[in-house]
C-alpha cells in the first residue's frame, strides 16, 4: 500500500479534458492523454473467472460504468436491465436467493436514491448478498446538473440496518473493496466516484477490511476524515499542510457503515480537531456519521466539510470542486481556517 | 413419501376443502392479530390451494431445495392465507401460527424469508415481486434448471410502475419459465380499480409487452387446475400470465366486492356466522343468481 501525493488540480483538470476529449472522440480518434483506468468490469470478470455465481447488471450503462469490460468476457453472466434501475435491483435479489452474487451497477443518483427502497426492501431486509454499485456520485457528473448529481445517496443508504455502505477512493482500492465484497454477507452499497479517480494506493491494499479505516497520515494538530473522492484532496491538503509545519492525521473512511468509531474516538483523544471531508451533502453523510461518534466523546473542535445543504451549481468538474473547496487548494483552505479556531 | 407428501392430492373436492381451510384459518389468525386482510385472502383462496395441494414442485422437508419452483406472494397482504398452507404441508408445525402477530412471532401481516420456511421472499411493499421473481427465473436459466417461477400479483398493486419495468425485461429476456398470476378481485382499498386507477384492458397489455395471457375463473377450481397443467415448461419463449377473474371477500357473503372488509376483525356471534358461512362452501354471486 502507498498513498501519491499528487497535485489534485493537474489531475482534475485532466478529468475536464477528459470530458472534451469524449466529445471529440469522433473526429480526433483516441485522445492523446492517458487517463487512470476505469476498472470495475475488469476487475470483475477477473473475479467471475473463478466464481461461477458472480453475475453482472447495468440500466444502460454498460460503456459508463465500465461493465462492458465484463461483458466481454462472461456475456452469458451479464445482464442490461435497460433504463429501470428498481427492476434491476429488485431481480438482482431475486437472483441472490438462487444463491448468485449479483454486481449491478449505474449511477449513483439512480442506484442510492430512486431504487433506495429497492435497495432496503428487496436487498438489506432480506440480506440479499447484492452489491449495488453507485459510480459517477456526488458532484462528478459536473454539469450534467442535480439530476445527475447525487449528494445524498449515503445519508439514504446509512440508516438501513444490515446494509455495508463503502466509498472506493481510487482504483487499486476498488479492487480491494471488490475482492474483499464476493463473500461478504448481506448487501452492499458501493459508491465510486467517476471511476478514473486520480491515485490514492500505488497498490491494491493488502489490509483492506470493511469497517476498519485506513490511516494514511499520523499526525497531532489535526485529523482529516476523508472518504472517496476526497481522500486524495485530503492527502494533497495535508502535506501542504506539513510544508507549513502543521501536523495532520489522514483517515480514508472507506467504510460509512459499519464505522470505524474506534478510529475516531481515537484521533478525538489524540490529535486537537477533526474535520470530515466527503463529496455530499454535510447532512447525512459521513460528517453526521462521524458527528453521532464524536457527540458522547471529549469535545473537541469538529468541522463538517462537503456540500453545504445545497443543490450544487453546474459546471465543469474541476471549477464544481474549486468552488466548493473540494480540491487540495479547497481542503487546505478550510483546514487552515479551523487550524487558525483553535490556536 | 413424508406424511408431508401425502396431504398432496389432486382431487378437486380435496382442493374445494383446502381452499376453505384457508378462508377458516384466515378468520381464526385474524382474530389473534386483531385485525386482519380478509377479503384480499379469501379472492385467493382456490389459487393457493391448487398451486400448493397440487401443481408447485416442493419439499416441505427440504425448504431451499434448489430444484423447487419458486412462488413469490407479490400481494404480500395475504400472507395470512399461505402460512396455514405451509404448515398444513409440513414446512413447520401449526402451533406456531398460535402466536401469530404477536411480539417476536415470525409471521406478521407481510412474509419474511428469514423467518418462516417455504417463503421464497419477503414481500409487502406492492410492486417488487414481478422483478423478484424475474431474477429468479433468469437464475434458473442462467443455472440451466428447469423449475417455474411463479408470481401472484394484486391487481391494485399493477398501479405500480416496476410492475411494467418487469413485465418489458421478461417478455424482452423471453423467461417462459416466468409465470405471472393476477389475482383479478376486482378492488384496491379506495374503490373498484376502474375507478381508482384502471388496469384494464389487462391481457391486451401483457399480449403488447411480449406474454401468452389465460384468462380463467380464479375461483374454478377445474379452470385453475387445467390452465396450471397446460403451462409451458421453463425455457426461451414468452413468458405465461394467467389473470384470475376473482371476488375480493370470496365466501363471506357481505364480504364479497364491499370496500368495507380489505382489513378488519370480526369476534363474537359475527365470527361464529362468518365461520359457518364458510363451511357451507361457495355460494353463487347473487347477481349470478338473478
Amino acid at each position: 500500500m502507498g498513498a501519491a501525493g499528487q497535485d489534485q488540480s493537474t489531475l482534475f483538470r485532466g478529468d475536464d479534458a477528459e470530458l472534451r476529449l469524449k466529445d471529440a472522440k469522433s473526429v480526433r480518434g483516441t485522445p492523446a492523454r492517458t487517463m487512470p483506468a476505469f476498472i470495475l468490469g475488469e476487475e470483475l470478470a477477473d473475479l467471475a473467472d473463478h466464481d461461477p455465481r458472480i453475475v453482472v447488471a447495468t440500466a444502460d450503462l454498460a460503456n459508463s460504468s465500465r461493465t462492458r469490460d465484463f461483458a466481454n468476457r462472461h456475456p452469458d453472466r451479464f445482464i442490461d436491465f435497460g433504463i429501470a434501475e428498481r427492476n434491476m435491483i429488485t431481480a438482482a435479489a431475486g437472483m441472490a436467493s438462487c444463491g448468485l452474487v449479483p454486481y449491478v451497477a449505474t449511477f449513483a443518483s439512480f442506484a442510492g436514491i430512486l431504487a433506495a427502497e429497492a435497495i432496503k426492501t428487496d436487498c438489506a431486509y432480506p440480506r440479499m448478498p447484492v452489491r449495488v454499485i453507485g459510480h459517477h456520485s456526488g458532484i462528478s457528473m459536473g454539469f450534467y446538473g442535480t439530476s445527475h448529481h447525487s449528494t445524498e445517496d449515503l445519508g439514504m443508504m446509512r440508516p438501513i440496518a444490515d446494509l455495508t455502505v463503502v466509498c472506493a477512493a481510487d482504483a487499486n482500492q476498488l479492487r480491494a473493496i471488490l475482492r474483499a465484497s464476493v463473500d461478504h454477507p448481506g448487501a452492499m452499497y458501493i459508491r465510486l466516484g467517476r471511476g478514473r479517480d486520480a491515485e490514492v494506493y500505488s497498490t491494491v491494499p493488502d489490509d483492506f477490511a470493511f469497517g476498519r479505516a485506513t490511516q494514511l497520515r499520523d499526525g497531532r494538530d489535526l485529523t482529516i476524515i476523508a472518504t472517496g473522492s476526497q481522500v486524495h484532496a485530503s492527502l494533497a491538503a495535508a502535506d501542504r499542510l506539513a510544508e507549513q509545519g502543521r501536523s495532520v492525521r489522514v483517515l480514508d473512511m472507506h467504510t460509512i457503515k459499519p464505522l470505524d468509531e474506534q478510529a475516531i474516538r481515537a484521533a478525538a483523544r489524540e490529535t486537537k480537531a477533526i474535520l470530515t471531508v466527503e463529496e455530499h451533502n454535510v447532512i447525512g453523510g459521513l460528517g453526521s456519521a462521524v458527528a453521532e461518534v464524536l457527540v458522547s466523546e471529549e469535545r473537541k473542535p469538529f468541522r463538517r466539510h462537503g456540500i453545504l445543504d445545497e443543490f450544487s451549481l453546474i459546471g465543469p468538474p474541476a471549477a464544481l470542486y474549486a468552488h466548493y473547496k473540494l480540491d487540495a487548494d479547497g481542503v487546505t483552505d478550510v483546514a487552515n481556517g479551523l487550524l487558525k479556531e483553535i490556536n | 413419501m413424508s406424511e408431508a407428501q401425502d396431504r398432496r392430492n389432486f382431487s378437486e373436492d380435496y382442493l374445494a376443502d383446502r381452499a376453505k381451510f384457508v378462508r377458516l384459518e384466515t378468520l381464526r389468525l385474524t382474530r389473534i392479530a386483531g385485525a386482519g386482510h380478509y377479503s384480499s385472502t379469501f379472492s385467493a383462496a382456490e389459487l393457493f390451494a391448487a398451486l400448493y395441494y397440487s401443481h408447485l414442485r416442493l419439499d416441505p422437508q427440504n425448504p431451499k431445495w434448489e430444484d423447487r419452483d419458486r412462488f413469490v406472494l407479490s400481494k404480500g397482504h395475504a400472507a395470512i392465507g399461505l402460512y396455514p398452507v405451509l404448515a398444513d404441508l409440513g414446512f413447520y408445525s401449526p402451533s406456531k401460527l398460535d402466536d401469530f402477530t404477536r411480539l417476536g412471532s415470525a409471521f406478521g401481516d407481510h412474509p419474511d424469508m428469514k423467518k418462516i420456511p417455504g417463503i421464497d421472499f419477503s414481500s409487502g411493499s406492492l410492486g417488487h415481486g414481478l422483478s423478484v421473481a424475474l431474477g429468479m427465473a433468469l437464475a434458473g436459466r442462467m443455472g440451466k434448471r428447469d423449475y417455474r417461477t411463479y408470481c401472484m400479483l394484486g391487481d391494485g398493486e399493477l398501479n405500480e410502475g416496476q410492475i411494467w419495468e418487469a413485465a418489458m425485461a421478461a417478455g424482452h429476456f423471453q423467461l417462459q419459465g416466468l409465470v405471472g398470476i393476477i389475482d383479478r378481485n376486482q378492488l384496491s382499498i379506495d374503490g373498484p380499480t376502474e375507478k381508482v386507477m384502471s388496469v384494464e384492458p389487462l391481457a391486451d397489455r401483457f399480449t403488447a409487452f411480449g406474454w401468452d395471457v389465460t384468462r380463467i375463473d380464479g375461483h374454478d377450481l377445474s379452470a385453475i387446475m387445467n390452465t396450471l397443467s397446460g403451462l409451458k415448461p421453463a425455457g426461451t419463449g414468452r413468458p405465461q400470465m394467467i389473470i384470475a377473474d376473482t371476488v375480493k371477500g370470496k365466501g363471506v357473503k357481505y364480504m364479497e366486492l364491499s370496500l368495507d372488509w380489505h382489513v378488519g376483525n370480526l369476534v363474537g356471534a359475527d365470527y361464529d356466522d362468518a365461520w359457518a358461512e364458510i363451511e357451507a362452501g361457495l355460494q353463487p354471486m347473487e347477481k349470478e343468481d338473478a
